[in-house]
């Protein structure tokens, strides 16, 4: 088994949260693991990403090679595309259609999504809305990976429980919550 | 024990908590930040007592460390690569002086300048400094290296440099622990003039020195560190320092690469071992993360060999941090065709967050600049960098720690006015305060912003040795008392700020502005902090 993994948004829309997520899932189907993050002065509304690379076998590289990505996972649309070349010519993208638009020439959301929609595999989503539905505006992050879940190879339930063992540290009630959007994300 | 998923920082953090450490000194710097911040948050590093407080910036910190180890205990300093130019005084004369308990020291280097000033690499300053470095290929290395690296310090007595770079500072993976040995105890140098740098007593132990590190290179022939494999197709041979190798594997993921690989993570040069490679090889191409050290050295200067590849011929590109697809082009592995980014992509840079200080700050200093035609200040690093950018456009410099007090200070005597600067409260405390006293002594025409958040926040908000102490500093220091000024950076202020700053921009002596309001992360983490500490004394 191998998964490589690209993970984008923008500073702050919590791409970390996901990567903790299926990296703990991960841990407890007794895969490798790498997972090259984003820290430092990006992170202040600037564009971020994460290559996240699940095997079954040991992991060389942090980072993922041009063209080799099965996934792509992005909490904003722009940012998907942002790394395209990285996603192999049969790799999935899916992503959030809200966009995030802190810059002044952002260009019509239409645009961005008609492109996305020229890939063969694609899967959009809006996932704050869907967030916004089940009473948890902030979860949509975790949509998304719901989303996403039926392209990653690891057990759905695997990642419920990695969800919650991450956020019953905060709250069971947040916990719930995850795992709820998550489940929405899935369905979606 | 059970494995734990730990970013390459944290691994070193980790590997020298269980490697007996008592002290761990550190000013924040990416991507270094983490491995103090490891510690500090680490249950098992207080239970130990391990000293973790922030310094004030790399020298004090790499003194510091050295003051632990003077003491007969283990001590670490990490900082980003740029910080131990900051240190490097210290740092060079620790190799001198030579060590006590053990030292090592990490510098965390950022190729492509993802978050720093410049790319260099931090493996010159094991040469320069005579010291053993070493270079982790992946997160296990980096924690099992901690270990060897202090165990080596104390048999040379002498300091360890540790160099990793961005990607495996901030790149997670599962680590497999060892058991944790107890620190050293207190023992103080057996010979009370080691560290009395005297030149006379400097001089035999410059000479003491220089034959270490022969008895370096000759130890580091046999260190398990530094891996020669032999292939069948010799045409090619390749070498690989640090993290390179992985890029490198990362082509073979099958059978692997099938001709001969040495992968080194362990300095002084190994001749032996690279010359048992190119004996064998017509050709050798050499991967380096940042500088082509190796490279340069297997050239020589006169440089007429036509069978070493790298970065100085192109095969490599001159600049920037490598990656798997660099490599695979440098071994003539063909790609598929790629997705292009489509041209409905914009850059999208970082940007001050909504409602921060340092935007009022900005806004107020553009304003109060108008009516004398002045085109921008002098600035510094921090958050409040991000100035440079448009809509803002109004700083000029940004070059190192404390440079925009000292700065303003040249450029008036060189007849700038009004010469003023911005500078951050944690920069300030790093290496701004003795750039103001400079100018008190000379009663320089400047002024000096000092944009306070109470937070160190570029690096994730850590303590700031500055809070609740600015004016009394800049009083000390010698500022008049009249020309230290308080605002408020708030939108609603605007009008009166930008009449301190002006009033301050027209006196012709040294003046401060202390423009403070705490960082809006900080605050948010604060706000949160508090409200799950109420409810759990409520429950």
């Amino acid at each position: 088994m191998k998964s490589d993994i690209i993970l984008s948004g923008v500073g702050g829309q919590g791409i970390l949260s996901i990567a903790a997520i299926i990296g703990l899932a991960a841990i407890e189907n007794d895969l490798y693991l790498k997972q090259a993050e984003v820290h430092g002065m990006s992170q202040r509304g600037g564009d971020v990403q994460s290559h996240l690379r699940l095997s079954s076998k040991p992991v060389h590289s942090d980072l993922i090679p041009y063209g080799k990505a099965d996934l792509i996972i992005s909490v904003e649309p722009m940012e998907s595309l942002r790394h395209l070349p990285w996603l192999s010519a049969s790799g999935w993208l899916v992503t959030n259609s809200t966009p995030f638009m802190n810059i002044g020439d952002y260009p019509p959301v239409e645009d961005i999504l008609s492109r996305i929609r020229q890939l063969d595999n694609h899967k959009i989503v809006d996932a704050d809305e869907i967030a916004r539905q089940i009473g948890s505006a902030r979860s949509g992050n975790v949509v998304i990976l719901g989303a996403a879940s039926h392209y990653l190879d690891l057990p759905f339930e695997s990642l419920e429980n990695a969800l919650v063992k991450l956020f019953s540290k905060k709250s069971p009630e947040i916990a719930e919550m995850n795992v709820k959007a998550l489940r929405a994300g899935r369905n979606a | 024990m059970q494995k734990q998923l730990l970013l390459g920082d944290e691994a070193i953090a980790l590997g020298a908590i269980d490697a007996g450490l008592s002290g761990m000194y550190a000013y924040p710097g990416t991507p270094s930040t983490e491995i103090m911040e490891y510690i500090q948050s680490s249950e098992e590093a207080a239970g130990r007592g391990i000293h973790r407080e922030w310094s004030a910036n790399e020298k004090t910190a790499m003194e510091a460390a050295l003051g632990m180890s003077y003491t007969g205990k283990r001590a670490m300093v990490a900082m980003k690569h740029v910080g131990l130019n900051v240190a490097a005084d210290p740092f060079i004369n620790s190799s001198v002086t030579g060590i006590n308990g053990g030292l090592v020291v990490v510098s965390a280097d950022d190729p492509s300048m993802h978050s720093s000033q410049n790319e260099q690499d931090s493996r010159f300053y094991g040469k320069f400094a005579f010291v053993p470095v070493f270079e982790p290929s992946n997160q296990q290395e980096a924690y099992d290296m901690v270990s060897d690296a202090f165990d080596l310090s104390e048999k040379f007595r002498i300091p360890v440099l540790f160099r990793i770079t961005t990607r495996l500072a901030h790149s997670r993976s599962a680590i497999k622990r060892r058991p944790a040995i107890p620190q050293k105890s207190f023992q103080l140098p057996s010979d009370p003039r080691q560290f009395v740098l005297l030149p006379a007593i400097a001089r035999k132990k410059y000479h003491a020195l220089l034959a270490t590190y022969e008895s370096l290179k000759y130890d580091n022939r046999l260190s398990k560190y530094n891996v020669f494999k032999d292939g069948k197709n010799r045409r090619l041979g390749v070498i690989a320092c640090g993290i390179t190798y992985n890029y490198l594997m990362e082509n073979f993921p099958d059978k692997g690469p099938g001709f001969p690989v040495l992968k080194i993570t362990s300095y002084p040069f190994p001749k032996d071992i690279i010359s048992d490679l190119t004996s064998r090889c017509e050709e050798v191409l050499v991967l380096e993360e940042g500088y082509p050290i190796i490279e340069e050295g297997l050239r020589g200067i006169l440089d007429n060999s036509l069978s070493v590849y790298g970065r100085l011929d192109g095969a490599i590109p001159r600049e920037g941090e490598l990656n798997p697809s660099i490599v695979a082009k440098a071994l003539g592995i063909k790609s598929e065709p790629l997705f292009e980014v489509p041209g409905v992509v914009r850059t999208r840079p970082p940007s001050f967050c909504k409602g921060c200080g340092h935007s009022d700050t900005f806004l107020a200093v553009i304003d109060a600049l108008k009516p004398s035609g002045a085109l921008g200040v002098f600035s510094d690093i921090g958050c409040y960098t991000l100035a440079a950018l448009p809509p803002y456009s109004i700083i000029n410099s940004c070059v190192d720690m404390g440079a925009s007090v000292t700065m303003a200070v040249g450029a008036a005597d060189g007849g700038l006015r009004p010469s003023v600067a911005v500078i951050g409260d944690s920069t300030f405390t790093h290496s701004g305060m003795t750039g103001l006293l400079d100018a008190v002594i000379k009663n320089s025409p400047v002024t000096v912003i000092i944009s306070d958040n109470s937070a160190t926040a570029m690096t994730g908000g850590q303590k700031s040795h500055a809070t609740g102490r600015l004016e009394r500093i800049c009083e000390g220091l010698g500022v008049e008392q009249e020309h230290i000024r308080t605002i408020v950076p708030l939108r609603k202020n605007h009008a009166e700020n930008v009449l301190v700053m002006q009033e301050e921009f027209e006196y012709q002596g040294v003046s401060v502005i202390i423009s403070a309001r705490e960082c809006i992360q900080t605050a948010s983490k604060r706000r949160k902090a508090e409200v799950s500490k109420n409810l759990s004394s409520e429950q």
